[in-house]
């Protein structure tokens, strides 16, 4: 496809995911959802399901597939979204959302028919699954499928996720990407200061990674960014905007997992229309 | 695997860790898909050996529970047989979060080695015991728990792990030149007790080195008081062989004996089972009592625990 006309593909989706996410949230009645956390996601789901993660729902587990694990788990909804914007998913079993009987829980939980590759729920523990999945590849020779790990930015005090940054070096896993949803904030406040985590690129970097830092919010610098070649690791630090999209959101931490009125609902739905 | 009295008598003096290094190069003529990850912990697994035999094989991710976990889940997710081996106290408490949502939630076939369990390495402290691994890994839910009762059976339990396809916890424990058990080859099957001794007064239920600790006992119950014991090596301890507890109805006393916490282990569960059914005979717990032991030797510490066969004897007797 003409990069052009796929970073329109990928706008459009990231709008359809927001409004997915505010659907999903909203049906949930008084319970609420992670909603900020999911909207900063729309374009990196985006991004990712549209232009980069190859997977056919005919042959979930086939080989050659790549591996999403949304480490960050609370980012589930903007995955779920993402996943029909692939065709992974309907539009009905995204509404069953949190919904007696569904499959599309809070938090991912591991369904191999349905790709989605890992449970996660609790933080830090995503980037090691992928190491060990890409040594997984390496012993099958998949020199082909990637592993993408999306993590968040609160996400990487986790010591646990420094422990797999180095061990991705260590092995060499090249087939490995990380991005995270640098959002600045987290269930607290802002990481600044809750708990610094800058500088961010440096970190990755002299962790043995090849670091890069994109506006999270533009599909083209986040296709670049997944495009290059990469020998080592690839870490894809997104800036974000939690509750990017809809203005009573942006950046409050309130929003990190909360219900919407019918009146904001309305509101939001009419503000990402009109983006 | 050619297991005979002289490799019986050898793998004791290794102990359990050599023990599961000589099994573990036998592991890749009989399964394709395994692997050992360790987490700086190589040439303590006794998998010194096997790194150079198999080095494509074998991960070491240094000091990092966690990611040893973790990558050792990603690795069973893409079909693999991983065999992840660290100290039973780093493995359990360290590393519990990713061991209960890799191995527990998602059913991720690990085979988590806890080397050296029990009060094998006492003289390194209170960090290194490890009296809680039983009843950590007993509460997760679809983790099997083993605890072989001499080198002989941790070779026979590591074998019965060549192609299985559900997660496991196999905790390793006892000295060098530990007691042996049994002797020759035997038939071992996960979740299936073994009578290694009948008798008819008393029941011994037993894991781990307490099994032949149990023996012991019973030789003096049987010779100063008459009383005949039969004992059980449990050497699964989840799931527990019901049908070899549902046999104890008759028996006058049951007793427990594990070199673990007396709470949460394999007296607790035999406890859960039978305090909700009819016909069993008063059950007593024969185990560490609930406090952190200071630094000692294996013999000092089973004996400050009274878990000697002779303190044992005296404890089933009330004495």
């Amino acid at each position: 496809m003409d990069k052009e006309l796929l970073i329109k593909e990928c706008e459009k989706s990231a709008k359809e995911i927001r409004k997915d996410c505010i659907r999903m949230t909203y049906s949930m009645g008084n319970i609420g959802a992670h909603i900020g956390g999911s909207m900063s996601l729309a374009e990196i789901m985006a991004v990712l399901y549209k232009a980069f993660v190859r997977f056919d729902p005919a042959d979930p587990e086939a080989e050659s597939r790549d591996r999403v694990i949304m480490s960050k788990g609370h980012g589930a909804m903007a995955m779920y979204a993402g996943m029909k914007q692939a065709g992974i998913i309907t539009d009905d079993e995204l509404m069953t959302y949190k919904k007696e009987g569904t499959f599309l829980y809070a938090h991912p939980s591991m369904n191999k028919e349905r790709g989605i590759e890992f449970s996660s729920g609790s933080l830090g523990q995503g980037l090691s699954l992928g190491v060990g999945v890409c040594l997984g590849l390496k012993r099958k020779e998949n020199n082909e499928s990637k592993v993408y790990v999306i993590l968040g930015d609160g996400e990487c005090d986790e010591g646990s996720v420094w422990e797999s940054a180095q061990s991705a070096a260590h092995f060499g896993c090249s087939n490995l990407v990380a991005v995270v949803d640098a959002n600045k904030l987290q269930y607290d406040g802002p990481t600044d200061d809750v708990m610094r985590i800058e500088p961010m690129e440096a970190k990755w970097n002299s962790f043995g990674w090849d670091a890069v830092t994109v506006d999270g919010h533009n599909c083209k610098e986040l296709l670049d960014a997944l495009s290059a070649e990469h020998d080592k690791p690839l870490a894809v630090i997104a800036n974000t905007v939690k509750g990017k999209g809809v203005s009573y959101m942006e950046d409050n931490p309130l929003w990190h997992n909360h219900n919407i009125t019918e009146q904001q609902y309305n509101q939001a739905m009419e503000e990402l229309e009109n983006a | 695997m050619n297991i005979s009295k002289a490799t019986t008598r050898l793998w004791s003096r290794l102990g359990s860790c050599g023990a599961y290094g000589q099994a573990m190069l036998e592991m890749p003529s009989i399964d394709e898909s395994m692997v050992a990850c360790t987490a700086d912990l190589c040439f303590y697994s006794g998998l010194d050996r096997f790194s150079k035999q198999f080095p494509d094989r074998f991960y070491n991710v240094g000091i990092a529970e966690q990611d040893l976990v973790g990558i050792g889940a990603g690795l069973a997710k893409e079909g693999f047989n991983p065999f992840v081996s660290t100290y039973a106290s780093f493995a359990t408490t360290r590393a519990l979060d990713q061991v209960r949502v890799s191995m527990g939630y998602m059913q991720l076939p690990i085979k988590l080695i806890g080397l050296t369990s029990g009060c094998s390495v006492g003289i390194l402290g209170a960090t290194h015991i490890s009296i809680e691994d039983i009843a950590i890994m007993r509460a997760i839910p679809n983790i099997t728990v083993i605890s072989p009762a001499d080198c002989t059976e941790t070779v026979k339990a590591v074998l019965a792990l060549a192609n299985y396809d559900k997660p496991v916890y196999l905790r390793l424990s006892g000295p060098m030149n530990c007691d042996i058990v049994y002797p020759e080859d035997y038939e071992f099957e996960i979740g299936k007790a073994i009578t290694v001794r009948e008798g008819g007064d008393y029941a011994i239920v037993a894991c781990g080195v307490m099994v032949a600790t149990a023996l012991k006992v019973a030789d003096m119950l049987a010779e100063n008081d008459g009383i005949t014991c039969k004992v059980i090596d449990m050497h699964t301890i989840k799931p527990l062989d019901k049908g070899a507890l549902d046999s104890l109805r008759g028996f006058k006393k049951i007793i427990t004996m594990e070199e673990h916490s007396v709470i949460g282990g394999l007296g607790a569960a035999v406890a859960e089972y039978i305090s909700c059914r009819d016909g069993f005979p008063m059950l007593k717990i024969i185990g560490i009592e609930d406090y952190f032991a200071h630094a000692a030797g294996f013999d000092e510490l089973i004996d400050e625990y009274g878990l000697t066969a002779e303190k044992a004897y005296m404890r089933i007797l009330d004495k």
